[in-house]
């Protein structure tokens, strides 16, 4: 189970993307805010489960903290180092820590390589930096060891992606991000790729990795459902900023935030008994473009309960108990607004 | 209730095959289902199982070659589509059978404004003038909830975003007063709260428009909440067909069965463990003629293994394809 010593700590990150205009000399006309300034920690051995819509800045977050984009601004910090301010070099040495895994299971993993090489290739690229001193026999001795570890035969070693099934090749990739032995492993919709039956399988496969491994999650997707079941915390993104982060149990059974709320209506249930009954909270419109920069609550154009002050002040996370922070001001006591 | 009147397509026995270099692939393989009015008939499975193929193949879409309709009679009022001239067919295309596709950017054309688009499919099978088509595709922009439609009809897909696309691809679908509404994971690529807002407006819109519609999903919580009847695919063949709350109630197959309980569900406590099915779906090349599903079942009986279960109803309403339910003296 988790304890609560902090393994990664974000704090006030932001990852903005320049636009630029100009076909030789090149000026920023405007940013795409991708992340717009968000905080949490994360507990060793728990999994923290992001969710949210597409272009709520879920993926760039892990990213960010993988250190694959420099971060605009703030500091993410593993056990203590801030890793925004570490050069290449230096990242070089903790990455083996932070691994991730990829959404397309088809595109993540290079087709002119066979699966001995794709898990064997963080080893080898560790191995001529100098940071390990493994064999050829001890690199194809943890290979074998890998495979049969998640699920896939090592008489397999030799065959190329496109002879496998979309399942084993998550499994692959699976098998590559834990050939370092990380601490942290970074999921990026893992399963939305996967049909249901398959999906049921890579999701135990993870959980059972997590028991014997220790593993640290921060598991990124779509699916509420599947969110649900793989974490421990939830954190709810909406346009670059995390509105609602709360333990899993409280988050599904109480939700704060009415975009949080509208999400877990608008979630189909796989029962007509339930979904003939059930009350849905239909959201108008689409997520609006992170490409201005906001001065009220982000979640105002949607939002079903928005009040005037809403449009004008941006609401700060404040904790509604223990486990759970919420950014709205309909939970934030009305003596406490700004003017 | 429910009598022949009513039918509005039958499908019989349908057959699709597509030739590659590695052999025969049977996608679709004797495949049976009738359509009535106004009702929504889920089509279920997961990827490869044909369930796209089958509705392609209703509208005579197949690629040939490689594709090729070997067997089967789709009739739609009273003709057999399968047998009919490519002249013929085009009239019933987009006109009185439409269909929406998962995509809606691949779906419509880049390049060409959406009310050249709306107009030309509405004059095409419509006795209609072009300003006539135009006033008539603005009625059906209202009707699926775009916003200023007398300007937004002048605008090119890619101004729209990928739920408003849907809507602009659903607004098109029924705006010849489709007989039939074929979706083909029509909300596959849309956000939860945008599914929620589609869906409610197919479900809204077929009951005005009294359409019969397809629904093709993998998502069996969409299923749960439009479809009226199920046909549940694998391996290019109906294994169970039911009402919506027998099959969620008590389902039948044993695929069935493991399909629902391996959805992690938001109404229920987290469990340790989720049910999985073991193993990979079958390669359809030289699939031999036993049960499909055998080799990942944890019913599987030495019958399963030799011999390919029909599909049978075993109670009213209620078909499906297993041994397990089948008296085994009669059907050796």
């Amino acid at each position: 189970m988790s304890n609560n010593t902090p393994i990664l700590e974000v704090k006030d990150l932001k990852q903005h993307f320049p636009i630029e205009q100009g076909a030789i000399i090149k000026r920023q006309v405007g940013a795409i805010r991708a992340v717009d300034g968000i905080s949490f920690t994360v507990n060793a051995g728990e999994t923290l489960g992001i969710v949210g819509e597409s272009g709520c800045g879920k993926s760039t977050t892990a990213r960010a903290i993988a250190q694959l984009y420099k971060p605009t601004s703030g500091e993410v910090l593993y056990e203590g180092q801030d890793l925004v301010k570490l050069s290449n070099k230096e990242m070089l040495s903790i990455r083996k820590n932070i691994q991730m895994i990829f959404q397309d299971p088809y595109a993540s993993l290079d087709s002119r390589m066979t699966v001995r090489k794709i898990i064997a290739e963080p080893l080898e690229i560790y191995n001529s930096h100098g940071l390990m001193k493994l064999t050829t026999e001890d690199i194809e001795h943890k290979v074998e060891e890998l495979m049969e570890r998640v699920g896939l035969s090592r008489f397999y070693k030799n065959r190329y992606p496109h002879e496998f099934s979309g399942g084993q090749r998550q499994r692959i990739g699976i098998a590559r991000a834990l050939a370092l032995n990380p601490k942290i492993i970074l999921a990026d919709e893992p399963v939305s790729a996967l049909d249901v039956s398959i999906q049921s399988q890579i999701l135990n496969l993870l959980v059972d990795l997590q028991k014997e491994l220790g593993l640290t999650y921060i598991f990124i997707a779509h699916d509420l459902a599947v969110i649900e079941y793989i974490s421990t915390r939830v954190a709810v993104m909406y346009l670059g900023k995390i509105v609602e982060i709360s333990e899993s149990k409280a988050l599904y059974k109480q939700p704060l935030h009415p975009y949080t709320q509208a999400l877990l209506s608008a979630a189909p249930i796989p029962d007509p008994v339930i979904e003939k009954k059930r009350q849905r909270i239909i959201l108008t419109g689409d997520v609006p473009s992170p490409d201005q920069e906001r001065f009220g609550c982000y979640f105002y154009d949607r939002c079903p309960k928005r009040m005037d002050h809403c449009r004008t002040h941006i609401p700060p996370m404040e904790s509604f108990d223990d486990n759970h922070q919420v950014a709205c001001w309909l939970h934030i006591d009305k003596s406490k607004w700004p003017e | 209730m429910e009598n022949n009147k009513d039918k509005v397509l039958e499908v019989k026995g349908l057959q699709t095959y597509f030739k590659t270099d590695s052999g025969v692939v049977k996608a679709v393989d004797g495949v049976s289902f009738d359509l009535y009015r106004g009702e929504t008939l889920g089509i279920v499975g997961e990827s490869g199982c044909g369930k796209s193929v089958t509705n392609l193949s209703i509208m005579k879409l197949i690629p040939s070659p490689p594709g090729k309709i070997v067997g089967g009679e789709v009739i739609f009022k009273g003709e057999n589509i399968i047998a009919l001239p490519e002249e013929r067919l085009r009239s019933i295309r987009g006109n009185s059978i439409s269909m929406i596709f998962q995509d809606p950017m691949t779906s419509l054309n880049p390049f060409l404004k959406i009310s050249t688009q709306m107009v030309e499919t509405i004059v095409l099978h419509q006795d209609m003038s072009k300003s006539e088509a135009k006033k008539k595709a603005i009625e059906m922009l209202t009707l699926v909830g775009i916003p200023a439609p007398e300007k937004r009809i002048d605008s090119y897909p890619h101004q729209f975003s990928g739920g408003m696309r849907q809507r602009v691809m659903i607004a098109m679908a029924l705006s010849c007063n489709a007989d039939v509404l074929i979706a083909d994971e029509p909300t596959t690529a849309l956000d939860v709260t945008i599914q929620a807002q589609i869906l409610e407006l197919i479900d809204e819109l077929s009951k005005k428009l009294n359409t019969a519609v397809i629904m093709i999903t993998h998502d069996l919580g969409v299923v749960a909440g439009m479809c009226d009847k199920v046909c549940v695919m694998y391996a290019g063949r109906i294994v169970e067909k039911a009402l919506t709350e027998d099959l969620f109630g008590k389902p039948f197959h044993p695929y069935t069965s493991g399909l629902i309980q391996s959805v992690p569900r938001l109404d229920h406590a987290t469990q340790e463990k989720l049910f999985s099915i073991e193993g990979q779906p079958p390669n359809l090349i030289d699939l031999p003629d036993c049960c499909p599903f055998h080799p990942r079942c944890h019913k599987a009986m030495d019958i399963c293994r030799s011999k390919y279960p029909k599909l049978t109803e075993v109670e009213p309403g209620r078909e499906v394809a297993c041994w397990l339910y089948m008296d085994k003296g009669e059907d050796k």
